[in-house]
């Protein structure tokens, strides 16, 4: 019974969907009040149904309710509480009904948190929302239906959760991931919203820039777990493949971000408009492409989980639908929006421009990398595969351009800035990093990887020279507020905007980040090895002994332990123990690494297979400076949600100019 | 010719040649680094060039699967059960390879004939066959019903 009540709880949140689709926008039209009024508890009534069918799907999974065929497929009676509740996102239907929860706790939050919206904006932004949500709710019925039975046969026990997804990364992984991509929902409904109602100005922008960046921030926090995620418990000590699936992330992720900063431009100065809007409306359309991604199984990846084609084809018309729409309503209506601002060539404008185009190209490459295999066998016929080197031919050159960008952006003014001032600004910073980048060049050992070694030379080189930018602009600009205002450090601190302090916290987090690849990339040793209980070996300065397995028995799975005693240059010793995991319900196996993790570098030990004489096939790493990627992805995350809580975004007046984006 | 035209004239200019080289850029990384897939059939065949990245994939065929005694190296066999290819290994591999199983591996033919991988792909999910496998398999008529139909343990309430 509960199954079905979850069934029509989901049919009654979407027939509130389509009245919330369909009804505030013609109320906007007729300048009808009351219609208008109804997208509040529209959006409130649609939010409450789809809550209650995924709590009774929770609840399904929970009491091991084997008769819906999807708990039978992804859980078991063995399987621990917490992975029940969390395998309830472990597959396509219902990750499909956490998309539609969130959208609509999207929705609900645009709702309660849109105070100083016109009514009749706020009521075209709500039922935009609610036409995606109806698309949503409209495929999870039609063809991805979790609360489908087994009767009245059905299995006393579970097939279980896949063992790769029996892990704390795929508890917060996948729901921030989604709550970035739909996210982006929102920008675009109040881009559609604004192209519709003709009021694209400031205000505009200043509405959308908040809801922007959560949900970049989201994205941003959804890909560092996921690549931290993958890093571990794909088990071979990866942190990006250039998988379709990883691209599909990054590219709503690349257009959001510059997405950000566009809106910054039309927010301060009233430029960029149309650029603007089509940047929201590609953010979401790429999002959705990812789903499409994921779901179809129309690439070749390493998270293609087995695919249902007939889906692929409804999301294909979803979005043929979505993009086509929203980009027709862009072409008949974003002639009529004109920007006046005036600005110089060199100026901050300009160089948002750049970066923004930039930003572009990559997106553009990576989307053609992603898709070429496709169109390949569409015009020859043959399969072929993208590898990774394909990727990071493109990215590095463009992320080296990238670089200096940041560091000027900020330094420089809007509409024109003096060359003279910018050179004074930089010669510290700049030389700073040169300084430090000889050092290393001079200590490393770079004859390895001889092509590499320009362009990560010139990574480091910028991105440490960005970094201390940064700092030395912020302490200069404490300074000259308390020698201005005579005040205490305290009042200085206090006289910047959260905006700002925002951006320094990310910009610092993606030249961590940068640094961390740089290194990693060219520093880490990795081997392949043949280990017999009592081989010992040496690598990157740490000796490794193999002592021998012991096996242990868990709820779910069995596991085969070796203990592997590590010595370091100091002779500190410690045990680290990689494990191999047996799961009988699957009858898989799951390789579960040891990572010593340390701020500077991780050691990685991964078990292979079992050789013969007892002895193992053992993956050994050390990886100099890897925790500095996900680090730089905190922070950047973590700068933007400062950014978000700005008080200009929470009052209703125009804000006094504050020089920052 | 007024300074706003100019102006954004060399904007636009800067715009395309970003495009420009980018485009140039993405053409000349395709060429190099795109990897074509090849059956053991085609392989067998001779149509498959010899020292160059390419991919194969099949089933791992049963009981091909040796390993050497002092060593990582392995050689198994791939099949799409008209012919198959001895691919050479020498890394660890993945948790889901076993015999009867869709793989890809990525790698370089030698000039005797010999598949050297540089990776094995089995993908995440048992139920999973690798797009180019299952098409191959299904052009070669013997994949009905081959990707392993879910099975539950059997039970009546």
């Amino acid at each position: 019974m509960i199954p079905e009540i979850g069934h029509f709880a989901l049919i009654l949140s979407f027939c509130f969907s389509v009245a919330l689709g369909v009804l505030p926008l013609l109320g906007v039209y007729r300048k009808n009040t009351l219609l208008i009024w109804l997208a509040k508890p529209l959006v409130a009534a649609q939010l409450l149904f789809i809550a209650i069918s995924f709590a009774l799907l929770t609840w399904a999974f929970a009491v091991d309710d084997f008769s819906v065929i999807y708990v039978a497929s992804n859980s078991n009676r063995a399987l621990p509480m917490i992975y029940k509740v969390t395998a309830v996102w472990g597959a396509h239907e219902g990750s499909l009904l956490l998309w539609a929860l969130i959208l609509s706790g999207w929705a609900f939050a645009v709702g309660c948190f849109s105070r100083n919206l016109p009514d009749d904006i706020r009521a075209m932004v709500l039922s935009i929302m609610g036409l995606v949500s109806v698309g949503f709710q409209l495929f999870l019925l039609y063809s991805s239906n979790p609360f489908l039975r087994f009767l009245p046969d059905f299995p006393l026990d579970g097939n279980d959760l896949n063992p790769l997804l029996q892990d704390f990364g795929l508890i917060v992984h996948p729901p921030m991931l989604y709550a970035g991509y739909v996210g982006f929902s929102v920008a675009f409904s109040f881009a559609i919203a604004a192209l519709l109602s003709g009021r694209l100005d400031a205000s505009w922008a200043r509405w959308s820039r908040p809801w922007t960046n959560i949900a970049w921030v989201f994205l941003t926090l959804g890909i560092t777990l996921g690549s931290w995620w993958a890093y571990y418990e794909l088990g071979w000590g990866g942190w990006w493949f250039w998988d379709p699936v990883e691209n599909a992330s990054l590219m709503p992720w690349l257009v959001g971000t510059a997405l950000l900063h566009s809106l910054a431009v039309t927010e301060k100065r009233g430029a960029f408009k149309s650029w603007t809007v089509l940047l929201a409306i590609s953010a979401f359309s790429l999002s959705l492409l990812g789903t499409f991604l994921v779901r179809s199984g129309v690439l070749t990846s390493v998270h293609a989980f087995a695919v249902d084609p007939e889906r692929g084809l409804f999301i294909l018309v979803f979005l043929a639908v979505v993009i086509g729409s929203s980009l027709t309503i862009y072409a008949v209506r974003a002639p009529t929006v004109k920007s006046y601002a005036v600005f110089e060539l060199f100026s901050r404008e300009t160089l948002l421009l750049l970066n923004n185009i930039l930003l572009i190209v990559a997106t553009m490459t990576v989307l053609l990398g992603t898709f070429y295999p496709l169109i390949y066998e569409a015009t020859t016929g043959g399969k072929i595969s993208v590898g990774p080197p394909y990727f990071n031919l493109i990215f590095a050159p463009l992320i080296l351009l990238v670089l200096p960008l940041m560091t000027l952006v900020p330094q420089i003014f809007w509409k024109r800035s003096p060359t003279a001032d910018l050179i004074k600004k930089n010669i510290i910073p700049l030389v700073c990093s040169l300084i430090l980048c000889v050092g290393l060049w001079v200590s490393g050992d770079f004859e390895a990887v001889s092509e590499l070694n320009v362009q990560i030379i010139l990574a480091v080189l910028f991105a440490v020279w960005l970094f201390i930018a940064l700092v030395k602009d912020l302490i200069g600009k404490l300074m000259s507020h308390r020698a201005a205002h005579r005040g205490s450090i305290l009042d200085g601190i206090r006289s910047l905007t959260l905006g700002y302090y925002g951006m320094v916290l990310a910009h610092a987090g993606i030249a961590i980040c940068v640094i961390g690849v740089a290194v990693v990339s060219v520093y880490s040793v990795d081997k392949d090895l043949r280990l017999a209980p009592g081989d010992q070996v040496e690598m990157g300065g740490y000796q490794f002994e193999f002592k021998g397995l012991t096996q242990t028995k868990e709820a779910n799975y069995t596991a085969l332990t070796a203990n592997i005693e590590v010595t370091n240059e100091a002779g500190e010793t410690w045990t680290m123990k990689p494990e191999k995991r047996s799961y009988p319900v699957r009858q898989s196996q799951m390789t579960e690494a040891a990572i010593d993790a340390g701020f500077f570098r991780d050691l990685y030990l991964a078990l292979g297979e079992p050789l013969t004489k007892g002895a193992w096939s053992v993956r050994i790493q050390v990886k100099p400076l890897v925790r500095w990627l996900w680090l730089g992805g905190l922070l950047m995350a973590f700068g933007g949600f400062i950014a978000t809580l700005d008080r200009r975004y929470r009052t209703k007046k125009t804000p006094a100019s504050g020089a920052n984006i | 010719m007024n300074a706003v035209h100019k102006k954004r004239l060399i904007i636009v200019i800067i715009g395309v040649a970003v495009f420009s080289a980018a485009a140039a850029l993405v053409l000349y990384a395709l060429n190099e680094n795109i990897n074509l897939f090849y059956s053991p059939t085609q392989v067998a065949e001779g149509e498959a060039p010899v020292n160059k990245r390419i991919r194969v994939g099949g089933m791992v065929a049963k009981g091909s699967v040796e390993r050497e005694p002092d060593s990582l190296k392995i050689q198994f066999a791939v099949t799409d059960f008209e012919n198959s290819l001895i691919i050479h290994y020498d890394r660890v591999l993945p948790d889901l390879f076993r015999e009867e199983q869709g793989i890809v591996a990525t790698g370089k033919l030698d000039d005797k004939g010999r598949f050297q991988a540089s990776e094995v792909l089995a993908k995440h999910d048992e139920n999973y066959m690798p797009p180019e496998v299952s098409d191959m398999l299904e052009k070669q008529g013997a994949a009905a019903g081959e990707t392993s139909p879910k099975t539950y343990p059997k039970t009546t309430p």
